[in-house]
């Protein structure tokens, strides 16, 4: 008896890191899982693997950006699964660059994936889900969706936008049964965090100075994803911060020994 | 197997609403829960039907106004369970006046319970829970510690307080590895808010203009808290909304 048993998840950036973590809980869980992700070949090895432990799950190729991507891969859960409950809007990319060094181009790169591939998949999901008499979406914010980081400006931006559109969504949707909440995860150990062309000291170094001074796991991620889809039935719009505590601020250290 | 099992929860206001809730929802998951209420026929009858269902649970009297009532109903939870993993300060109370007519006393009272309340459920279980290696505080705030109401003055500071009182005590009790965060519930459906002439439909919810159109439950309250308990490893200082989209709406509608 699993958690979502009979229910279909589609999960972007499904091949590793935290969209990976999060198909393989959903999966355990019950629900057949759908993965979109441009890394075909690691994202057909997570598919193959949740099978190969029981689970239904199906890889797609989806560039986030590409509205007929999106289409091509809500026909295809349908077509597969017979109906779409949950989304989980996971994809996304960091580019470290200050602003004064950084292109137009490399700064709607990020916009791009970031918040225009959450609107789209959003805009894809909502046709199945009425049809299925409501759904839960969730997008992948971060915690720089609520404060600045200096080389972030564009995935600061993209967080933040997505923050924002989380709740018009919610307004929007709540009609139909929709949900609609936003996860802000602070620093996880995943492959995002660990590319050097992103953080620029040794992940194991990343763990900050605050209540909870290590990174968070993948698996903590989906635990919270789990929630929202499952148990969560009062909140839409919400955010759901999961960050150590980095976001309470107090970057002034104690103030008492 | 509860998500629970061998953990000991303290939850003020216990007797009913949410804190009932909330304490059958972790007793089912295996937890013993100490229930600490002003109502003790009701935290009483509470406990015992948690008992007669198989659960582990205590009442003790609890003003949490009162320092000698938590350092006596955090002495119980020990002598009888042995420790304290969780404490959820939901005990509250809501108390209408416009700022213009409130007395002193209207507003020292709701920021007494509410406030200093919760100060003072932190404080009273620090030791014990470090004791056991850590823990979990959950502060019931609510849609009122994130925006105002009018008639809620004092209400709404007390619960901004709550806000940002569990920030400082997720930086402070972080090294102990004790979680600290808040839920804000938006309009459920308890004998708070409880107005027997209020419209409801078919399924018996009063309908809202809000994404959710209608109330919470006090069992969906009790799920986050049980989530955040179990599974919210890595928030700490964090805010739970659970309002169906109140505050993520604008008043000025669709």
């Amino acid at each position: 008896m699993g958690k979502l048993d009979g229910k279909v998840a589609l999960i972007s950036g499904g091949a590793r890191g935290q969209g990976e973590a999060e198909a393989r809980l959903f999966a355990r869980e019950g629900a057949a899982v759908v993965l979109g992700d441009v890394l075909e070949e690691d994202g057909r090895r997570v598919a193959e693997s949740i099978i190969d432990s029981g689970g239904q799950a199906t890889f797609a190729k989806l560039d986030v950006s590409d509205q007929s991507n999106w289409a091509e891969l809500i026909d295809l859960t349908v077509e597969t699964y017979g109906r779409l409950d949950i989304l989980i809007n996971n994809a996304g990319i960091a580019r470290l660059k200050m602003i004064e060094d950084s292109s137009l181009q490399e700064y709607l790169e990020v916009i791009r994936i970031n918040q225009v591939g959450v609107w789209l998949g959003m805009r894809a999901a909502v046709k199945p889900m009425k049809e299925v008499g409501g759904g839960c979406i969730i997008n992948t914010s971060s915690t720089a969706g609520l404060e600045g980081y200096a080389g972030l400006s564009a995935y600061v931006s993209s967080k933040f936008a997505v923050r924002g559109m989380t709740k018009s969504a919610a307004v929007e949707f709540g009609p139909y049964n929709i949900r609609v909440n936003s996860v802000h995860p602070g620093p996880i150990d995943t492959p995002m965090i660990r590319d050097p062309e992103i953080a620029r000291r040794p992940a194991d170094d990343f763990s900050f100075d605050g209540p909870i001074p290590r990174l968070g796991t993948s698996d903590e991620v989906a635990r919270m994803m789990l929630f929202i889809a499952a148990d969560a039935s009062y909140s839409t719009g919400a955010e759901f911060v999961i960050d150590g505590g980095l976001t309470i601020g107090g970057n002034i250290g104690q103030l008492i020994e | 197997m509860g998500q629970l099992d061998g953990k000991v929860a303290i939850i003020s206001g216990g007797a009913r609403g949410q804190g009932e809730a909330e304490a059958r929802l972790f007793a089912r998951e295996g937890a013993a829960v100490v229930l600490g209420d002003i109502l003790d026929e009701d935290g009483q009858r509470v406990a015992e039907s948690i008992i007669d269902a198989g659960g582990q649970a205590a009442y003790v009297h609890l003003d949490v106004t009162s320092e000698t009532d938590w350092s006596d109903i955090v002495d119980q939870a020990v002598a009888e369970f042995g420790r304290v993993d969780f404490l959820l300060n939901n005990a509250g109370i809501l108390p209408v006046a416009t700022i213009e007519q409130a007395t002193l006393e209207h507003f020292r009272e709701v920021v007494d319970v509410n406030l200093i309340g919760v100060f003072l459920g932190i404080r009273s279980v620090i030791p014990a829970m470090r004791e056991s290696g850590g823990g979990c505080i959950i502060n019931t705030s609510s849609t009122a510690g994130i925006q105002g109401y009018p008639g809620l003055g004092a209400y709404a500071s007390s619960k901004f307080a709550v806000r940002g009182l569990t920030k400082v005590a997720a930086v402070e009790l972080g090294a102990d590895n004790i979680r600290v965060n808040s839920v804000h519930p938006g309009p459920v459906d308890t004998e708070m808010l409880a107005n027997p002439n209020a419209k409801r439909n078919e399924q018996g919810d009063r309908p809202m203009r809000i994404p959710i159109s209608r109330m919470g439950r006090a069992d969906e309250v009790a799920k986050m808290m049980l989530f955040i308990a179990a599974d919210a490893t890595y928030s700490t200082g964090a805010e739970f909304i659970i309002d169906g989209g109140l505050t993520a709406a604008s008043n000025i509608g669709r």
